[in-house]
């Protein structure tokens, strides 16, 4: 607890300079990896962190120093280039894009490591402290680091704000951004230039490998709560801001602790459970759906057998015995019974001594199933013009998702009609 | 002879890589060999754990075991939660190689493995590490056998499956209408390659299964049409690769595995300008109105 003030007061330096530079290198690579993300071209983020190492050794090897702005300059016109030539390989080729990311990024890993390695050969005393660019430093940053990544953060911050609609619709709808006149292709570059800014910078704390997460996974994550670009983007900075702080945090007081690997296993964290328990689209509120439609059209199939043996014996609220339902409709015994008791509790149907019987609500709601059925099969044959023993299937499943409204309009646009396609009356 | 084992190394890497390889860019699945050749960090850092020694089997098994749970989570987001398919793989392979660094620096003490030995490797250190009998009998570097060993497995693997794994990559729905399981030949593929990845790692580190994985296939599909052609071509280009890579980080006085990734990188770049088929100058050349 002592630790938790001693951190939160940020009376140290240090601790300031910490949990700034990560707050504000998650959150801006957060902000641009939403647009990496949603153009569905997530894993670039992982080949520019490999491709910045050939750049930081060519820069070393020819100005012969260690000055941060000069290998970040190698490392930005690397970086570029990577992506500029998976662009190129995939356009002009049969090979696909995440064969050329895979193979940019190995190849120029490849050529960095080589370069590191006679680097450090050569005797050089001066390159001692090179790899650390590889492995990230976050625990270590100073505020000299810190003026560079606040630069670095607000100019894709501002860039983000400034070009917010072009992006925006780079990302939804090429086409009709170039068909209206947008610059397409330079949209294309700035983009480009923002992710390799972004990871350039963000090696700086979290290293190569997980560079990729710092982009993909606020976004992924933000992506699962909100249908909403600009929301997106506040919640996988917020989120990624988080990260910063917790990794921060925990480096703190657990000084063993790499603050890189620790942003980017909360950031995990968050992901998953977003994937998990968000509204709407999570994995679990998807899956209750389904359960509720499951049990749904369950109740409804059996109203509707009710109605049915209703009808073909004139008497819609005599007892049917549980065999008489069955014989018209395949539905599995036990799943039945759940389900006749289920309703029985809702007060569609009665149990009596020898079968169950419809109530008056029952009626009603099998009667509008029924309804429904028979208007969708007339509906398909007179508008798609299907023939009318093709039409049942497909009345099956539609006959459970129409709502009343949509009810109300098909009896008017099939002018109330009294008799389906298989000349049964439409009740 | 220290050339000659290195080479051989290299070789042996390349071959089961290349043929993998080709199966995986024909699924569009490159980047799952570089997600499981990152993701099987912790199951090589709890294997050491357990074992307390740096024994291949244990080692194997672990990462091995890791790799296949990789492709399980990259399935199970992808499928169930509805996660794009490459951000699926960047999420979890970035957060297993994140737990496996940490796990790293919770054991400092007890591990003696790091961060670096398990992204370069040190393919230069395989004829030290020699398989010695208690007389004192020399049987070479025991990587040799290891990777011996992984190699004919694969071909096997290949040889013996080679339908199955030809029908799942080009045709699925025939694959699925013939009784041929989709899934089943996709973990058994993803299996190889955790394999493989596992095994080559300790000498070659992640950076070379991934360029051997990628370029070598990428290379000869641009070479060739006929897929029999296609691996072997792709593990020409391999072994072609270790030995010019090799003799370039002599030259250079630097990392073997960094200059074998470059070579794959310069014959993707021949082939890109000059294949007879697919190449940058003779596609051009056709492009023109006669």
């Amino acid at each position: 607890m002592k630790e938790f003030f001693e951190f939160f007061s940020f009376a140290d330096a240090n601790i300031r300079y910490v949990t700034l530079g990560s707050v504000l290198l998650a959150s801006s690579s957060a902000v641009v990896g939403c647009f990496t993300l949603l153009r569905k071209r997530a894993l670039v983020g992982d080949a520019v962190a490999h491709a910045v190492l050939p750049g930081v050794c060519l820069a070393f090897i020819l100005s012969g120093t260690k000055n941060p702005f000069i290998l970040l300059l190698g490392a930005f016109v690397t970086g570029w280039l990577s992506l500029i030539l998976i662009d190129y390989i995939t356009s002009r080729s049969r090979i696909k894009e995440d064969t050329a990311i895979g193979l940019v990024l190995s190849v120029f890993f490849g050529i960095g490591i080589l370069l590191l390695t006679a680097i450090q050969h050569s005797g050089n005393a001066a390159q001692s402290g090179l790899d650390k660019f590889l492995f990230g430093k976050a625990a270590s940053l100073v505020g000299e680091d810190l003026v560079v990544f606040s630069a670095v953060a607000i100019l894709l911050l501002v860039t983000t704000i400034f070009f917010y609609k072009e992006l925006k619709l780079l990302c939804f709808d090429e086409i009709y951004a170039k068909s209206i006149g947008f610059p397409v292709r330079s949209l294309e570059l700035l983009l480009t230039t923002l992710t390799v800014f972004a990871v350039v910078v963000g090696i700086q704390a979290v290293g190569v490998v997980l560079m990729a997460a710092m982009l993909i996974t606020p976004a992924a994550a933000a992506r699962f709560w909100t249908e909403r670009l600009g929301i997106m983007l506040i919640l996988a900075a917020l989120i990624g801001a988080f990260s910063g702080i917790t990794g921060a945090f925990v480096s703190y007081t657990a000084p063993a602790m790499p603050t890189g690997p620790w942003i980017v296993l909360i950031v995990s964290m968050i992901a998953i459970l977003s994937f998990a328990f968000a509204p709407k689209r999570g994995w679990i509120a998807r899956m209750m759906r389904r359960r509720h439609n499951k049990v749904q059209i369950l109740e409804e199939n059996l109203l509707k057998l009710f109605y049915q043996l209703g009808e073909q014996h004139e008497d819609y609220f005599s007892n049917r015995t549980l065999d008489a339902i069955l014989t018209r409709r395949n539905i599995p015994k036990k799943q039945a019974l759940t389900g006749l008791h289920k309703l029985k509790r809702q007060g569609y149907i009665e149990k009596h001594p020898d079968g169950w019987a419809l109530t008056r609500e029952g009626e009603i709601r099998g009667k509008r199933v029924v309804r429904l059925h028979r208007l969708w099969e007339l509906y398909l044959t007179q508008y798609l013009q299907l023939a009318s023993d093709h039409v049942h299937e497909d009345a099956e499943t539609i006959e459970h998702i129409i709502t009343p409204e949509l009810e109300q309009k098909l009896m008017e646009e099939l002018n109330y009609p009294a008799l389906d396609p298989h000349h049964t009356k439409i009740p | 002879m220290n050339a000659f084992w290195i080479i051989l190394t290299g070789s042996l890497v390349a071959t089961c890589c290349s043929l993998l390889g080709c199966y995986l860019i024909l699924r569009r699945m490159a980047m799952v060999g570089d997600a499981i050749s990152h993701a099987v960090l912790p199951g090589i850092v709890i294997a050491f754990l357990f074992t307390g020694s740096r024994d291949s089997i244990p080692m194997i098994i672990g990462a091995g075991l890791l790799g296949v749970i990789t492709t399980f989570l990259i399935e199970f987001f992808h499928r169930y939660a509805r996660v794009q398919a490459d951000a699926s793989i960047g999420i979890t392979f970035t957060w297993l190689f994140a737990i496996g660094i940490i796990l790293i620096s919770v054991f400092a003490g007890q591990v003696d493995l790091d961060q670096d030995c398990v992204l370069y490797g040190e393919i230069a250190y395989v004829p030290l590490d020699l398989w010695l009998t208690e007389n004192g009998l020399s049987f070479g570097p025991s990587t040799i056998w290891t990777l011996s060993f992984v190699t004919i497995l694969i071909i096997t693997f290949i040889v013996l499956g080679y339908k199955e794994l030809f029908l799942t990559a080009f045709d699925p729905g025939y694959a699925a209408a013939i009784g041929i399981s989709t899934t089943l030949w996709y973990y058994l593929l993803m299996t190889a390659v955790s394999l493989t990845t596992v095994a080559s790692f300790e000498s070659v580190g992640a950076i070379l299964v991934v360029a051997f994985l990628v370029g070598p296939p990428a290379t000869a599909y641009l070479l060739t049409d006929n897929f029999k052609q296609m691996l072997v071509l792709a593990v020409i280009c391999g072994i072609v690769a270790s030995v010019a890579g090799y003799y370039l980080a002599y030259w250079l006085d630097g990392s073997i595995a960094g200059a074998i990734a470059t070579i794959t990188g310069i014959e993707f770049g021949l082939a890109f300008l000059f294949s007879p088929t697919h190449g940058l100058l003779f596609k051009n050349r056709k492009a023109i109105p006669v």
